[in-house]
């Protein structure tokens, strides 16, 4: 009121300062995270000092002392490790006892894979092209490489699958768990907050049934008491029982997670959509599924990751995946002690998988982070 | 028992500086012994009330006296058990493609907005014309674009909700809901999640609505867009209409005690 009397002050903002030199740069940051108390200052050091005492020697045995030319155990004269084993056996972790002469099968169903899904990675290849390899994978690929790896059609011999293993089985097993599951499980979580109180109780039933159960019990009913009672004569495929049973093991926890997601959808988008004049299908596929499913993006891939670890329990109804394989030759008396070097190679296979899938899901998170507010 | 004053003559209720405009004779919304509850709580008492084409109804009152939960049982967003409402000629019954049918035709705006924070503020406006109205991609961006410009956000298109003031974002909402052409708008409190700048810019395109004679429920707390804008106001206490007349007459010379008070409580600063 008074100031109209006075002279009208104006308003301007005070420049921006730069930030106090002590908390920029490098010592800003060292000081900030590595010594910014005492008892931050003590475990700094401690650390430091782990790392003095455990790297070097790693590194002495896994590269320095290593042995990694050589075609048989003579080779392995270091200290070291004796990667020479791995290199010798790469075949069998790979492709188990598929026979040699059709691993070009194996190969191209590898290599269609990494054509469809390493371009998911680089943002500069279009997205046009990303979304249909991606179509790809999901939908013809997975007919392609069952009947490269099966055979019987198209003039190539029939390879039974117990002769499937390594690598080549893990992939196989996780694929089509994550193929299935992520669909299935969607689908399951939709059924399980429907208003049909007949679907509702199927779903939930469905779920509660198969995530009551350890994995392994799964499998071993799959295995063993499934042919029980089965009638004479009928038997399918024991890695199809495994795969069966895979698959609606973690389709019960996806559907866990997605609901999870679709609960934390705020009611309004619902109203929204509805008053738009969506109907329900409409309204799931284009308004509330999206955003369950990147809300829920990490708890997938955590699912999606463990689905992929837990296939080496097929090793329990005599599969031979990439784990079963390394286990399998360690005790080979034609090398000595080779334990660690195999299990560190499996450890590495999981981990390269499991931290793509890791850095995949990151990424996807954050192309799909639309804005700071929801 | 129903307290509801219904007036159906609307004309003759423009003073100076009102915006003059047509009122058609047909009902677009009536709501007759309207009752719902919630559990055992009886929300909505015997609501009575006609809503002519091209009419602006103004929906005031208390919180929790049933006004959102009234508008949001025209486009069945909430379900009344007994009584009937009819839109558009159809009545809301348990039939799925009747409710479709009116939600096709009535737009509705929310007091948060509710825009669909993974598409951007342009997929959010021809999402519904395109996936429910069939219109091709192309025609629906250029209204969208068209409405947006009428909303003074053309600028936005490609950015996300989240990206935007809690005024664009109402907005948005608006040029979203007018995208599918509708007859009748339902607002449901849209300034109260406003900052007090922001509320004239949207509050200006809902005037500038009103000129163009859409037919308008608008349940909100600005009285001064009741006064240059309504034909009738409400009023709503514990969940049933007390009093509805024409804005110069609500606020020199309400009828009931309630009113009276409410009146005084929010004049009062």
């Amino acid at each position: 009121m008074s100031s109209r009397d006075s002279e009208s002050q104006v308003f301007t903002p005070r420049p921006a300062l730069p930030p106090p030199p002590r908390t920029v740069g490098l010592a800003g940051w060292a000081r900030q995270n590595l010594f910014s108390s005492i008892p931050n200052t003590l475990l700094t050091l401690l650390s430091a000092y782990l790392v003095w005492v455990l790297v070097p020697p790693v590194i002495d045995w896994a590269i320095l002392s290593a042995n990694f030319f050589g075609d048989s155990n003579d080779a392995c004269t270091g200290e070291g490790a004796c990667w020479v084993f791995i290199g010798q056996r790469l075949n069998f972790f790979i492709y188990g006892f598929y026979p040699d002469p059709e691993r070009w099968r194996v190969n191209t169903v590898f290599i269609l894979l990494a054509l469809a899904l390493v371009p998911q990675f680089f943002p500069m290849v279009p997205a046009k092209v990303r979304t249909w390899l991606g179509v790809f994978a999901l939908t013809l690929y997975p007919v392609l490489a069952a009947v490269l790896l099966m055979g019987g059609l198209f003039g190539l011999p029939f390879i039974e699958t117990s002769k499937w293993g390594g690598l080549m089985l893990t992939l196989v097993l996780s694929y089509v768990g994550i193929v299935v599951s992520l669909p299935v499980g969607t689908l399951l979580a939709l059924g399980r907050r429907s208003g049909m109180p007949i679907i509702r109780t199927i779903c939930v039933l469905f779920i509660e049934l198969w995530r009551g159960v350890p994995l392994i019990s799964v499998l071993f009913m799959a295995s063993v008491m499934l042919p029980l009672f089965l009638p004479d004569g009928v038997n399918f495929d024991k890695l199809l029982r495994a795969l069966i049973g895979i698959s609606m093991f973690w389709s019960a926890y996806m559907a866990e997670v997605v609901r999870g997601g679709l609960q934390g959808i705020p009611k309004g988008q619902y109203e929204a959509a509805a008053a738009l004049g969506l109907g329900y299908w409409k309204a799931t596929l284009l308004v509330t599924l999206p955003q369950a499913l990147k809300l829920v993006i990490p708890g997938i891939v955590n699912t999606f990751i463990a689905l992929f670890k837990d296939t080496t329990l097929v090793l329990i109804i005599g599969l031979f995946d990439i784990l079963g394989a390394v286990q399998s030759a360690i005790v080979d008396p034609a090398w000595g002690h080779v334990a660690i070097e195999g299990y560190v190679f499996a450890a590495l296979c999981f981990w390269v998988f499991c931290f793509g899938m890791s850095q995949y899901s990151q990424g996807l998170e954050r192309k799909l982070h639309t804005g700071h507010k929801r | 028992m129903s307290i509801s004053i219904d007036k159906q003559d609307p004309s003759g209720r423009t003073d100076g500086q009102r915006i003059g405009h047509e009122v058609g004779a047909e009902a677009m919304i009536q709501i007759t012994d309207m009752n719902k509850w919630y559990g055992s709580f009886h929300v909505l008492r015997d609501i009575n009330l006609t809503v002519h084409k091209g009419e602006r109804i103004v929906v005031c009152g208390p919180s929790g006296s049933g006004k959102s939960t009234m508008i949001r049982c025209v486009n069945r967003l909430e379900e009344h058990q007994t009584g009937t409402v009819v839109v558009d000629g159809i009545e809301l019954t348990e039939d799925i493609k009747k409710i479709d049918a009116i939600r096709r035709e009535v737009g509705m705006v929310f007091q948060h907005f509710n825009l669909f924070p993974h598409l951007t503020v342009l997929e959010n406006c021809v999402l519904s014309p395109i996936w429910v109205r069939k219109e091709p991609r192309r025609q629906a961006e250029e209204r969208a674009m068209s409405l947006l410009e009428r909303v003074k956000i053309p600028e936005q298109a490609k950015k996300y909700p989240g990206q935007l003031s809690g005024g664009q974002q109402q907005r948005v909402a608006i040029a979203r809901a007018l995208c599918m052409n509708p007859k009748l708008m339902l607002f449901d409190e849209p300034t109260s999640a406003l900052d007090p700048e922001m509320i004239k810019e949207v509050l200006d395109v809902m005037v500038q609505l009103a000129e163009s004679g859409m037919t308008m429920v608008c349940v909100t707390h600005e009285m001064g867009f009741a006064k240059t804008v309504a034909d009738r106001v409400v009023f709503m206490d514990s969940g049933q209409v007390v009093e509805q007349a024409a804005p110069s007459e609500f606020f020199s010379n309400p009828k009931s005690d309630r009113t009276r008070l409410f009146l005084s409580q929010i004049l009062k600063h």
